[in-house]
């Protein structure tokens, strides 16, 4: 039997209470063993700046515009990197074309690329959508075309011998076999976005959760600043998550096994000293059950679908 | 099987009775050296498989089986020589021959009626009648209880089956079936055969059926195609074809000696 998602529940809540505890106790107490948190805000402190600025028009700007930013970015780089991947993973010629191009840009970090987009973009604006979009491009890109190329060949054949296209191919066996691995890459480019969207606000934003971290540094207001970054965790904890979600509900036609991720599944042991009969027994009269299991093991699934 | 025109507006056995009047094609190849281009496996081939015919391939394995098969499918083309379908070139992957892959060829994604749906979709076959089209093979295979479900929750078997259904549900004038029961058990095996006769029954097509077990290849087939170092050794006609009766046939067993003494075994 699995732990009950409830219980789950407790448990993550749990962690983040430990390390709030832990925060607010070496704060309160202004530990000062080489590590020095004296200067350092408490959890209230935060909290109450977090109140005030909740209260603020500006926090609801910063968020919005952070958020449409990384969406915009992050939408361009998910068509961009899945279309290019599977062109490069389907074409020679394309894969000799772009290919170079492609693997000395890589390298480059995004928000090493705010000089180009201020040479490149009549608007901030832009720019931090372009440094956004490229950050998530390349991670996509790669899963693609690794995916692509993965693909087992007999169900392009098998699809190819029912008269099958080109189109027909690309759309009922690359695009649907090569999702998990789109996924992988996807989940990858989200984290990469939200890196960059925040520096690259830092740098050069007007409005943003980093432009205002950024701020609130400036001018000492240490509390200000680490309500941007519980900000920036709680939403890129978010748009994971229903990254996450989509890719699960879009594969769900993949076999999954029935690992319980934090713990082995405890099953009733039968007793050392039963006789071989009695398990034996057991075992026939189990086995109805076994298939029920299989059911239930699906329900679980579904139910817990929502614990990434 | 009924000819009456009228039946081919129905639904219920479109499959059946639109094949009715459509013929088998006739398969050639001349002279033909088959194989990838740096691996030639088989030289020499000289065979015609007639209309409506069932030709079984048998041998060794490596022998280049299912590079005859892959062929005839059209994703290899030969080497030298030619291979026509009705006497014109064969020049790629086309409906009219649809391949049987030995396991695993159903697309995971979609249901054993997805899959089925899959080559009337390509076929241009409106929604609704492919949906009932592919319903009633489900049904001819004995699947319309798993139509929902994904080829992975189901037994290797009933995967076969599905395969089957989907080859067959755009009525190919040619079926090319590549060891298709070849990973199943000796007893769902032999109920497979006796599927696959009933479901080509009146259909026209003509088959290739390779498949590396000799009791197989003479229960099935009309005649039979020896495969042995890098030739097709001898084809022979197989007395009392699809008759289970025929076992014990002493024209049957004589064959059965020969096919396996040629084989080597």
């Amino acid at each position: 039997m699995t732990r009950r998602p409830l219980a789950r529940y407790a448990l993550r809540a749990a962690s983040l209470a430990t390390a709030l505890g832990l925060w607010q106790l070496l704060t309160s107490v202004d530990v000062d063993l080489w590590l020095r948190f004296s200067q350092f805000p408490t959890v209230t402190d935060v909290a109450r700046a977090f109140a005030d600025r909740l209260s603020g028009a500006d926090y609801w700007t910063d968020l919005t515009d952070s958020l449409t930013r990384i969406l915009t970015g992050f939408a361009l780089a998910a068509v961009l990197g899945v279309a290019t991947g599977v062109l490069v993973a389907r074409s020679r010629l394309a894969e000799d074309l772009l290919g170079p191009v492609l693997e000395v840009v890589r390298p480059i970090p995004a928000i090493a690329l705010v000089p180009v987009a201020i040479l490149l973009f009549p608007s901030n604006e832009q720019g931090i959508v372009f440094i956004t979009c490229t950050a998530a491009f390349f991670p996509v890109l790669v899963s693609t075309r690794h995916a692509v190329r993965a693909l087992t060949p007999v169900w392009e054949e098998a699809v190819r011998t029912l008269g099958g296209g080109r189109l027909r191919i690309l759309g009922s066996v690359v695009l649907p076999g090569a999702l998990p691995g789109i996924f992988g890459g996807l989940s990858v480019g989200i984290g990469v976005s939200w890196i960059c969207v925040i520096s690259a606000e830092m740098i050069s934003g007007q409005y943003g959760v980093g432009y205002r971290t950024w701020q609130d540094y400036t001018v000492v207001n240490y509390p200000g600043v680490f309500v941007g970054m519980v900000t920036i965790g709680v939403l890129g904890w978010v748009t994971s998550t229903a990254v996450e979600l989509l890719g699960r509900r879009l594969t769900r036609w993949l076999p999954r096994t029935s690992y319980v991720p934090g713990g082995r599944p405890r099953t009733a042991v039968p007793p050392l000293a039963a006789p071989v009969a009695v398990k034996a027994e057991r075992n026939a009269e189990n086995q109805p059950e076994a298939q029920h299991q299989d059911h239930d093991e699906t329900e679980q699934e579904a139910r817990d679908e929502h614990l990434v | 099987m009924s000819t009456s025109s009228e039946t081919v507006e129905t639904v219920a056995a479109p499959a059946a009775t639109s094949r009715e009047d459509v013929h088998g094609t006739r398969l050639t190849f001349r002279a033909a050296v088959l194989g990838r281009p740096d691996a030639p496996v088989l030289h020499d081939v000289d065979l015609d498989v007639a209309p409506g015919e069932i030709l079984t391939v048998v041998g060794p394995s490596g022998c280049g089986k299912s590079t005859l098969l892959r062929t005839l499918a059209g994703l290899l083309s030969p080497l030298a020589g030619a291979v026509e379908q009705d006497g014109s070139p064969l020049t790629g992957p086309s409906a009219d021959r649809a391949l049987v892959f030995q396991e695993d060829a159903l697309l995971p994604w979609r249901t054993l009626r997805g899959n089925v749906e899959l080559p009337l979709a390509i076929g241009g076959v409106p929604r609704a009648e492919r949906r009932s089209r592919a319903e009633s093979w489900l049904g001819r295979v004995g699947l319309s209880a798993q139509a929902g479900q994904l080829p992975h929750r189901v037994s290797g078997g009933q995967r076969q089956r599905a395969q089957l259904a989907r080859a067959l549900a755009d009525s190919p004038r040619a079926v090319l079936m590549d060891e298709p029961f070849g990973a199943l058990d000796a007893q769902t095996r032999s109920g497979m055969q006796d599927l696959l006769v009933e479901v080509l029954r009146g259909s026209g097509a003509t088959v290739v059926f390779v498949t590396h077990d000799v009791d197989e290849a003479l229960f099935l087939g009309d005649r039979v195609a020896l495969l042995g170092a890098g030739r097709v050794a001898s084809v022979r006609d197989v007395p009392r074809p699809r008759d289970r009766g025929a076992l014990d046939d002493p024209a049957r067993a004589a064959l059965r000696r020969a096919v396996l003494s040629s084989l080597g075994t």
